[in-house]
Formats: structure tokens, C-alpha cells, sequence
């Protein structure tokens, strides 16, 4: 099944074009992961999916990206909607300066998603059991969010991106601030993840698109220069250049 | 004379610091590591030429006068004047060398007058020789000390944090002896009048005090109901109140638009405009007030069948408003600035709009910034003069009408040191306690301010 179909995307940074006609689809249920070197425009993309590219001033976004068959580019596309089924992850973990209970119940309260207390603890129990973070936080829900670990702030993030129940989660270097046992965490998470959400995740590490995607896309200078199953991309590519990226030897 | 020795020194600091930089490089092009810079070494001749000058400029300062009053009154130490006369006298013989006397010119101070000219130009002349002579030695013996392995760099640092840690201390020092001032004055003006007359009496009328001939002996009974600040301190805080009613809404929520929502072109322009209005002075603010936005209140109070004075309390209070606008509007643009991207993204990204995410994570995480920045209004409000002395009245009513007019502490500080004052004066004491109140008002509302921020911030971070 195909959830995400861009055709033909090209993003400009005011007169600077970051984006080249991409064109790419994404498979629902499964984790597609982003690679290539900083700067080839794989974060750009990412943010298209959620129109987060609209908070930009100088940021145009050309082409149509249709999620469930729906252009989101175009003009009749509610954003407050569109962001509700599209969650996404940030490079660093960014909790709000609130409790970890009111940092969760953010999203469901603006989409008016629990009539009741009760169903908002419910809500909240939930998207922190999804994120494997309830044992660890379930004595604390009414201390600062801003007091846990790196690691538990960002799976925090992640239960706060759950909480509203997207379609899909968009990641943009989710491990890149963190150490290896959090990073693991986290990857496990994305496994679990997968069953109920379309993951798209953005790394900089080759070994982690190889544990976590099941396709990959690799990006160079604003083009997409190759896609298909990861097994594919790091065992077989096409193009040299991804061979030549996959294996180091440019980067 | 003086300033041309000044000149003279700084020039030879500025050559000083030629040589010594000359001679390091001499040593440096004799294949010789240097310990500093070549500057360094110019700097510390400069520094062996201001110091010694400094001190003998200020040991002459401190002493010559006497020195010249001892030697020109010796002429009448044994002829049994008191030492009020003699002070009186050698004022005359002053007054006279400038060629300002007016009174009768006796043989005698005209003799001393002379004197004084003769001594004084000994002393200047003599001040000239002594300065330039050590300043040269001193700059000699140093030229002569220096060497490829001298320090030099630890001195110039050394000598540089003396400069600013005077500058520091200079600061402190005068803030101290301000308070001092105040304490003393206001603890003798307690002394006539009763701690609790001042605090809880409510009829305020310093004007009582003015009647008292001086020669008179203090009567404090007199004083009984004249001195009771609680109708001026309710002044205060009721204008201050009006002000910050004008100030908060419109300053925050034009600091909310220029962070949030202006674009960055709007913003360019917008917020050095915002800004113009803190740079109008007081007085301007103050006859706008008292000449065009009293009358006009007036007017409308009129024709809407209200009694309004012309010096209204809401005049004074609502342009102090509009003077703070600026500080709260600037420093809480600022402060949400401040607020990180991420967070605003991390808003965003979860479906918020735009008005939602400043309500709900952007405001809350600037909020100890925007306490602090009404709190900095708060205390600009009662530390107002000028609007208030034109605007609101100088009587002191007891009234929380803002139709009427009312007086504030600063504004009666105003009222009884204009004029002649007379020291010891229980009238001109009285400023003194109002001073020392108003001080200790703004001193709480910093106390507070920076608890308030600092609670806020151990909560958020």
C-alpha cells in the first residue's frame, strides 16, 4: 500500500533551490529511511510532508505530495488537520517547559480529542506505554518534562507525537543527540512503532537506516538519487554514488 | 597654567609610550625573545609617566590651599583674632587678588592680597618644576630598567584592573553614601516628627511647615497633622495603577505582534517607532499631560455631565502609561524572542495554530522575562516625576477617583525642595523621608521581581 506519493517536489530557500524534482513513494506500515550527506536536502523534504516548511518566510514548496490520494500542497488543505494525522520527531528532544502529564495531553486538548479527565489520563497512560516510557515516568507525570534524561525527553516526544494518533510519524534525526543505549531505545520503539504508524525517519548513520528501514532513499545535492528496499540500496545499488556514500568513501 | 601642564604630562605619556615601544623593538632586531609584546613595553613607560604625575597633582590638591591660608594668615596670628574673623579675612584677601572685592579695601589685606598672588604663583610654578622633574626620572629610570627578559606585561595588566576596579568602586561608593545621606536626614526628621504620624496620618500639608520663623524654637506639637504620607503613597500606587493599566495590555500585546507576527520588514520599521516614544522626554510627556490630554478629558467629563479636574489623576496616570509602553513592549518582544525555535516547531508540528502555541507553550516559557519587565514598568511608574509635578495636582488628596486629582511622592519631593530651604528643617527632612520610602518601595519591587524570576525559571528549566 502506497500512504505517501511526491511527484515532481521542488523546494526554493528564496532564490537558492534546496530541492530538485523529488519524486518518491512511501509504503504504509513500514520505515522509510532518509540518507545522504548534511545539506542534500533530506530534512527539506521531510518537513514537505507536514508543510512545516510554511513557518519558513522565504520557503516555496513546488509539486504535489498526496497522502490517502489528497494534494496537501493545495490551497483547500487545512494544516491543523493535516499536522494531526502527520506527527513528527525533532533532532533534538524539545519538550515543552510543562509537566510530562500536560506535555502529552498538549496535542489531544487543541484537537479536542477527550471529553473527560478520564479519557485524557487514558490518552496520556497510552501514548507513554506506546513510547516505553511509563514505567520510568509514571510516578513523575506532574514534574517538569524538562527534568528527565536526553533519551527520555525524546521518547517523550515521541509519546507526545503518538498521542493524537498520526498515520504517520516523520522523525528528522531522532537519535543524533543521544547516547547508544537511548539511541537503542529508540530503535526499538520504531519497530513497535510501525505496526499502527508510517515511520519516515532521517539519519545520518548508515547502520541505523539498516536496522530500522525496510526502504531507504538516498539523497545527494537536492536529488534523490536512488530509492527502493534497504537490502537493495546497501547491498546492490544502482548508482555509485550511493555505493560509494553506503560504503564511506564520500560523506 | 594647569591645563597647560596637563597637556605637557599627556604628551609625555604619549612619547613615553614611543620610546618604550622603540626600545623594544631595538632589542626584539637584536635577535632577543621578548617577554610581551612591543606595546606592552610602551604602555608600561606611559603608565611610570601618569601615576607619579597623578600623585603629586593630588597630594598639591589636597594640600596647597591650606598650605598658602597657613602662610598668608601667619601676618595675624598674634593679634588675638578669632577664627571665624580670620576665615572671614582670608575670604576678603581672596575675593580681592581676583579683583572682585567690593567692600572697603584696607592697606592690610591689600599687603595680604598680595601675598596670596605671590604664593600661589610660587606654588604653581614650583608644582610645574617638581611634576615634570620626577615624571622624567621616573620615566628615565624605567626606560633604563627595561630589558629583553623584564616583565612588563603583568604590571600594564595589573595597572588596568586597579583603572576598573576603581571605576566599580567609585559606582558603589556614591550609591552607599546616597543611602547614608538619606538615613541620616530621615532619622533626624523622625525625630520631630513620629514614626506613625508619617506612616498612618491622613492629612498631608507641608506647606504648615513653611510659616515657622526659624529662629523660633522646634515645636514638634506644630507638626501634629502635617506630615501624614498616607495620602501620598495612595496617590502613587493609584497612578502607578492607571499607568500600568494603559502600559501592560498595550505593551505586551504589541511586543506579542512584533515577535510573533510581524514580518521581519514591519519589525524593522516598527520597533525603532515603539522605541522613539522612550526616548521623548519626561517633560514633553509631562505637558502633553498637564496641556492637551487634561483639558481634553476635562472637556469630554463635561459634556458627559462628569465633574473632571483639569489636573486629573487619569491625565497624569494614562500618559505614564503611554511613556512605559515602550519598556514593556521592547523588553517582552525580547523575551519571547528568546524562546527557543524548537519549541514553537515542536508546537506547530503537533497541529497548533499559531495564537494557540503563544498562549499555551511560548508565553508561559517567557513569562519570569515579561514579569520582570512589568515589574522594571511598576517601578519606572513610581519613580515618575515630571508628568506627575505637571499633571496630577500638587495637593494631596486622599482619593481613589481617577477624575479627580491626587499627588504622588515624588511630585511633593518636588514641592517642598523648590525654592529656599533652610537645613534642619523639619520640611526639607521630610523630602528626605519620602526619598528613603520611595527607595525602599523600588528596592521590594526588585526584591520581588527577581524572586518571581527566579521561582519561574527553576520551575521551567
Amino acid at each position: 500500500m502506497i500512504k505517501i506519493k511526491a511527484k515532481n517536489v521542488d523546494v526554493f530557500y528564496g532564490k537558492k533551490q534546496a530541492l530538485y524534482n523529488i519524486g518518491l513513494d512511501i509504503e504504509e506500515n513500514q520505515v522509510t529511511a532518509l540518507i545522504g550527506p548534511s545539506g542534500c536536502g533530506k530534512s527539506t523534504f521531510l518537513r514537505c510532508l507536514n508543510r512545516m516548511n510554511d513557518v519558513i518566510d522565504i520557503c516555496r514548496v513546488k509539486g504535489e505530495i498526496l497522502i490517502n490520494d489528497f494534494n496537501i500542497n493545495d490551497k483547500s488543505c487545512d494544516v491543523v488537520r493535516l499536522r494531526e494525522k502527520i506527527g513528527m520527531v525533532f533532532q533534538k528532544p524539545n519538550p515543552f517547559p510543562k509537566t510530562v502529564y500536560e506535555n502529552i495531553s498538549y496535542g489531544p486538548t487543541i484537537h479536542g480529542m477527550a471529553q473527560s479527565k478520564q479519557e485524557m489520563d487514558e490518552i496520556v497512560e497510552t501514548s507513554l506505554k506506546k513510547a516505553a516510557l511509563w514505567e520510568e515516568v509514571k510516578d513523575r507525570l506532574y514534574e517538569p518534562g524538562t527534568g528527565l534524561s536526553g533519551g527520555q525527553q525524546q521518547r517523550l516526544c515521541i509519546a507526545r507525537a503518538i498521542s493524537v494518533r498520526p498515520e504517520v510519524i516523520l522523525m528528522d534525526e531522532p537519535c543524533s543527540a543521544l547516547d547508544p543505549i537511548a539511541t537503542a531505545q529508540i530503535e526499538e520503539l520504531i519497530d513497535e512503532l510501525k505496526k499502527e504508524h508510517t515511520i519516515i525517519i532521517v539519519t545520518h548513520s548508515m547502520a541505523q537506516a539498516a536496522r530500522v528501514s525496510q526502504n531507504t532513499g538516498f539523497f545527494h545535492l537536492g536529488q534523490l538519487i536512488e530509492h527502493g528496499s534497504t537490502d537493495k540500496i546497501f547491498k546492490n545499488p544502482d548508482n555509485t554514488k550511493t555505493q560509494d556514500y553506503i560504503t564511506g568513501r564520500f560523506g | 597654567m594647569n591645563l597647560i601642564l596637563f597637556t605637557f604630562i599627556v604628551l609625555l605619556g604619549f612619547t613615553s609610550y614611543y620610546f618604550g615601544r622603540r626600545k623594544a623593538y631595538t632589542i626584539q632586531s637584536s635577535k632577543k625573545r621578548l617577554t610581551a609584546l612591543p606595546q606592552f613595553y610602551g604602555y608600561y613607560l606611559a603608565i611610570w609617566c601618569a601615576i607619579p604625575a597623578f600623585i603629586i597633582f593630588s597630594l598639591w590638591a589636597i594640600f596647597e590651599p591650606t598650605i598658602v591660608k597657613l602662610l598668608v594668615l601667619s601676618d595675624y596670628s598674634n593679634q588675638g583674632y578669632l577664627d571665624d574673623e580670620l576665615n572671614l579675612i582670608y575670604e576678603k584677601t581672596k575675593s580681592l587678588s581676583r579683583g572682585q572685592f567690593t567692600g572697603e579695601i584696607t592697606p592690610f589685606i591689600e599687603a595680604s592680597a598680595e601675598k596670596y598672588l605671590s604664593l600661589r604663583s610660587i606654588a604653581q610654578n614650583s608644582k610645574a618644576v617638581i611634576v615634570l622633574s620626577i615624571i622624567i626620572a621616573s620615566v628615565a629610570y624605567a626606560y633604563k630598567r627595561i630589558s629583553s627578559n623584564s616583565r612588563t606585561r603583568e604590571p600594564v595588566e595589573k595597572f588596568l584592573n586597579a583603572v576598573l576596579f576603581t571605576a566599580s568602586l567609585a559606582a558603589i561608593l556614591t550609591t552607599v553614601g546616597i543611602v547614608f545621606s538619606l538615613i541620616f536626614q530621615t532619622i533626624d526628621f523622625f525625630k520631630v516628627i513620629p514614626l506613625f504620624d508619617f506612616v498612618f496620618g491622613t492629612h498631608w500639608y507641608p506647606a504648615k511647615a513653611f510659616v515657622r520663623d526659624s529662629s523660633e524654637a522646634l515645636d514638634p506639637t506644630m507638626y501634629s497633622d502635617t506630615f501624614g504620607a498616607v495620602p501620598i503613597f495612595a496617590g502613587t500606587f493609584f497612578i502607578a495603577l492607571i499607568a500600568m493599566c494603559v502600559a501592560i495590555p498595550i505593551g505586551l500585546m504589541s511586543g506579542i505582534y512584533l515577535a510573533e507576527y510581524a514580518s521581519s520588514k514591519v519589525r524593522q520599521y516598527a520597533k525603532p517607532l515603539i522605541e522613539i516614544l522612550a526616548g521623548i522626554p519626561t517633560v514633553v510627556y509631562g505637558f502633553f499631560a498637564a496641556l492637551t490630554v487634561g483639558p481634553f478629558l476635562k472637556e469630554l467629563g463635561t459634556s458627559m455631565g462628569l465633574e473632571v479636574s483639569a489636573e486629573s489623576a487619569l491625565a497624569a496616570g494614562g500618559v505614564m502609561g503611554i511613556m512605559i509602553i515602550p519598556f514593556i513592549s521592547s523588553l517582552s518582544d525580547d523575551v519571547i524572542t528568546s524562546v527557543p525555535q524548537s519549541l514553537r516547531d515542536g508546537s506547530y508540528a503537533m497541529g497548533a495554530t499559531k495564537s494557540e502555541t503563544i498562549k499555551r507553550v511560548i508565553f508561559p516559557a517567557a513569562l519570569p522575562g515579561i514579569v520582570g519587565s512589568i515589574l522594571l514598568g511598576v517601578s519606572r511608574a513610581i519613580g515618575e516625576t515630571m508628568i506627575v509635578v505637571m499633571a496630577s495636582g500638587l495637593a494631596a488628596n486622599l482619593t481613589f477617583n481617577p477624575l479627580e486629582s491626587t499627588s504622588t511622592i515624588t511630585a511633593q519631593i518636588v514641592v517642598i525642595l523648590i525654592g529656599d530651604q533652610a537645613f534642619g528643617d523639619p520640611k526639607t527632612q521630610a523630602a528626605f523621608a519620602l526619598g528613603m520610602s520611595l527607595f525602599l518601595v523600588t528596592l521590594c519591587l526588585n526584591i520581588v521581581a527577581l524572586r518571581v524570576v527566579k521561582k519561574y525559571r527553576e520551575k521551567y528549566e
